[in-house]
């Protein structure tokens, strides 16, 4: 094991060849939660078991009598994915102090949610898992709406996106309310282990699911997750925006580790919010007042983290 | 080795909540998942006590809701632990939409179920509302009617919902106050290891292993999910010759054992009531009276409510003149609203057996039900039955106008 | 489907799946209307589409390759046609442009 400041993925040479998803599955082309959920697996490794919310992963990974998952996987419901993994990690602890299961094994317990199934249904079952402190790792893939069931909006949907259930019309134009600090809400939790992570930085998405997995306790790590369908874009700059969503301070990468905050991804330098807006359909309705407004509110943001680190992390915006 | 799972009982004074706690813990549980609700509480309570003085060796949950209770218990269950969970009401319908998962994907949970009446208006006494509800989700559901019943029963529980040709989650119903806060001397095992001689921890279900990964909860289109639940019927099946087996090999292990319907001068009376949970008891205390008015009742009690036991109650019926249905639960917009006696009327219709049966609704959110209401109710039923009137429409006891 | 389905005898009870990662069986290569071409000659084996594919349809392979120049590389990534959706995500990723984009000719 490498030295804890080390970051435990630098290259793709870091990256394990083997594979424990599987080809085959009906995530939309382009889904870059395929690419999240492919490189979560590399790094937890065959000893692992994974708990999947209802969803777009879980129905386009296991279409019966077909499943992408080669290690043990469950689905319950929607707003109990926290709970399930509560249950499964309790065993666990019983059937090791019981003698029937051997106790130097190690088995990661992995929770998969969207955000529908976290921000909003699952919301109560995850507070529930993280004050009880079971040493379960919780990944968001954050779409930012109801994608599965046709692109409702959510909580975590983001002011101004279109949509089914919040279009432009001539009275209302998208959504109305901002996106709901999930990340901050439970970080409020003071659970050991805080990250958000985004595909497109995969080192240090890698680096932070390995971190979650080796934590003490309850770790949670909320990554962005660019919808092809949903936000409107063609399918093979799925990556580039989940880049751009850093690279415009839209999306900041960070950790929150035993209480002590840290930027992993800094930008010295931020391109303007507008290159990230301009890419996607959602957006395609805003003025350039609106792109104004959405750029305050992460100039604000992008302060709020430079005053909580104490330096500037998150540089201004240079037009390129 | 020997002592310790010999059969040897301790007389104790227990509510039938704790009788349910004692019976899991000497099930050796692995897993308790549980939130508070009245009149469930005192259950976990005793369960929690014996994990803090480590008479069980057990994870205890405490969950948010009992929508979490059961899920836990389905992802314990999925890792092979042995899973309890307790609830009541509004607990109980929390967790509805969970009930037909952990029986869809053929977990043997056990949960003990102190059956309560349902919001609105709020009422935190007995009924069996709640519990009536689950009839539809694939779950055995038996009604205890005595603390030491209920006891028995939960160990029962696990013989049945872990049999490999079953593999369905069991739930023990019992009277919510009238049983599960009142106290009756309860023979309970000296030593658990007799316990796991009749029900031996093992993992007869599929489980989350890494060494074996399988895929749990997949989705099933219109081509598999007939298929997948039809399995559910035959379980069910199977499930009623298991409980009998179950109750048979207690009776040879322990010494008590129940039957499906427990029957009091059932044979050669002039009618036979039928009910479930504790009213059986009031119905007996009742029977002198009932006699000193010149009427020949019969009693019967339904142990088993899911699978429905078809043949026994063709059996009471076909010795009967007429069956007096007392259910305490409403079937909301039906005629004939009582659940049990639905059921009833079903069975004997498909078998051509036309006699009367009357449904009374009585005790609806622990509205008393005495001896006295039990006399007049059986008169009334001989009255109707000797007029040779029947009823389209149940007789809701005792409701003032 | 022209084989005939499975009945519920023959099913495994709950409706699990006992056969890992069997989702291979089903190809989605058909899904396709553009394809991505590694050009091997320019592929600097930076592993970036490799990495970004989210099928996975991209296999990195301990297969022998030499450059033109004589450079020599222990492994080659390569395209698993079967699975390509062509979402073109691992294009925009090459840097050294060495993957080409080509339609399909069905």
């Amino acid at each position: 094991m490498s030295q804890m400041a080390k970051p435990f993925f630098r290259t793709v040479y870091d990256v394990p060849r083997e594979e424990y998803f599987a080809p085959g599955h009906g995530l939309c082309a382009g889904c870059t939660a395929g690419t999240i959920v492919k490189l979560l697996l590399k790094v937890a490794g065959p000893n692992t078991i994974v708990v999947n919310a209802t969803g777009c992963v879980e129905v386009s990974t296991t279409p019966y009598p077909y499943t992408s998952w080669e290690v043990p996987w469950i689905h319950v419901a929607f707003e109990n994915t926290a709970a399930v993994a509560s249950g499964i990690e309790s065993a666990i602890r019983v059937m090791k102090a019981k003698g029937r299961l051997d106790p130097s094994k190690q088995i990661n317990v992995i929770a998969l949610a969207g955000d529908g199934g976290t921000y909003d249904i699952g919301l109560q079952a995850l507070s529930g898992m993280l004050e009880r402190g079971h040493k379960v790792m919780y990944v968001l893939y954050d779409n930012e709406a109801y994608m599965n069931t046709g692109i409702q909006r959510s909580g975590s949907t983001p002011e101004f996106a279109w949509t089914t259930t919040t279009p432009v019309g001539s009275v209302l134009r998208g959504k109305v309310q901002q996106k709901k600090p999930i990340s901050d809400i439970v970080a409020a939790h003071k659970i050991p282990y805080v990250a958000t992570a985004n595909p497109g930085y995969f080192a240090d998405m890698m680096t932070k699911f390995k971190k979650g997995l080796e934590t003490n306790g309850p770790s949670f790590v909320h990554v962005i997750q660019p919808c092809t369908t949903g936000w409107k874009f063609d399918p093979r700059y799925g990556i580039v925006l989940s880049r751009l969503a850093t690279e415009t301070g839209i999306w900041i990468n960070w950790e929150l580790e035993n209480e002590q905050f840290r930027v992993t991804v800094p930008v010295p330098r931020r391109k303007p919010v507008r290159d990230y807006i301009k890419m996607q359909g959602r957006f395609s309705h805003l003025t350039d007042q609106d792109i104004e407004e959405i750029q305050k509110i992460v100039d604000q943001e992008a302060d709020r983290i430079n005053k909580m680190v104490g330096r500037t992390v998150i540089g201004p915006v240079v037009e390129q | 080795m020997e002592e310790l799972t010999k059969v040897e009982w301790v007389r104790l004074p227990l509510s039938t909540n704790y009788a349910v706690a004692y019976a899991a813990k000497d099930a050796d549980i692995d897993i308790v998942s549980a939130y508070p609700i009245t009149p469930q509480t005192t259950v976990v309570e005793k369960l929690s006590e014996f994990i803090a003085n480590g008479e069980l060796k057990a994870q205890m949950i405490h969950v948010e809701s009992e929508h979490s209770a059961l899920s836990a218990a389905i992802g314990a269950s999925a890792m092979g632990a042995r899973a309890f969970t307790a609830t009541a009401s509004q607990g109980l319908e929390l967790m509805h939409e969970v009930l037909h998962i952990a029986s869809g994907l053929r977990l043997p949970i056990v949960m003990s179920v102190a059956a309560r009446a349902l919001s609105a208006p709020i009422s935190i006494w007995g009924d069996y509302t709640d519990l009536m509800n689950t009839r539809d989700t694939s779950w055995v559901v038996l009604i205890a009617g005595s603390a030491q019943e209920a006891y028995d029963s939960v160990l029962q529980a696990y013989k049945i919902a872990e049999d490999s040709r079953v593999l369905l989650p069991v739930m023990v119903g019992y009277d919510g106050f009238l049983m599960s806060h009142t106290y009756e001397p309860v023979s309970v095992l000296a030593n658990s290891g007799a316990a796991l001689r009749y029900i031996p921890k093992k993992v007869t279900w599929a489980t989350l292993n890494p060494e074996r990964p399988i895929t749990v909860g997949a989705m099933a289109n219109p081509d598999w999910y007939y298929e997948i639940k039809y399995q559910q019927v035959e379980a069910m099946k199977a499930a009623y010759e298991v409980v009998k087996e179950a109750d048979a090999e207690y009776g040879r292990t322990f010494g008590r054992s129940y039957g499906i319907i427990e029957e009091t001068d059932t044979d050669g009376s002039d009618l036979n009531v039928l009910t479930y949970g504790g009213i059986y008891g009031t119905l007996l205390e009742s029977s002198e009276i009932i006699r000193k008015n010149g009427i020949k009742a019969g009693f019967a009690r339904l142990r088993l409510f899911r699978p429905f036991p078809y043949e026994e109650v063709l059996k009471l019926a076909e010795k009967s003149s007429a069956l007096v249905v007392l259910d305490r639960a409403i079937t909301y917009g039906m005629p004939i609203a009582g659940p049990l006696a639905r059921e009833v009327i079903s069975v004997l219709y498909s078998h051509g057996i036309n006699i009367p049966v009357y449904n009374f609704i009585v005790g609806i959110g622990q509205r008393s039900f005495t001896e006295n209401d039990a006399l007049k109710v059986v008169s009334a039923s001989f009255e109707m039955l000797k007029r040779g009137q029947k009823i389209d429409e149940s007789i809701y006891w005792g409701v003032r106008e | 489907m022209s084989k005939a389905l499975l009945g519920w005898r023959e099913l495994k009870p709950g409706g699990i799946i006992e056969e890992p990662g069997n989702s291979s069986k089903r190809l989605t290569g058909d899904w396709r209307t553009f394809k991505p071409v590694i050009n091997q000659d320019k592929c600097t084996r930076c592993l970036r589409c490799w990495i970004v594919c989210p099928e996975p349809a991209i296999s990195v392979v301990d297969k022998q390759y030499s450059w033109p120049n004589g450079r020599s590389w222990k492994f080659t990534v390569e395209v698993n046609y079967d699975y390509c959706k062509g979402c073109g995500m691992c294009v925009e990723e090459c840097e050294p442009k060495a993957i080409d984009w080509v339609e399909e000719v069905k």
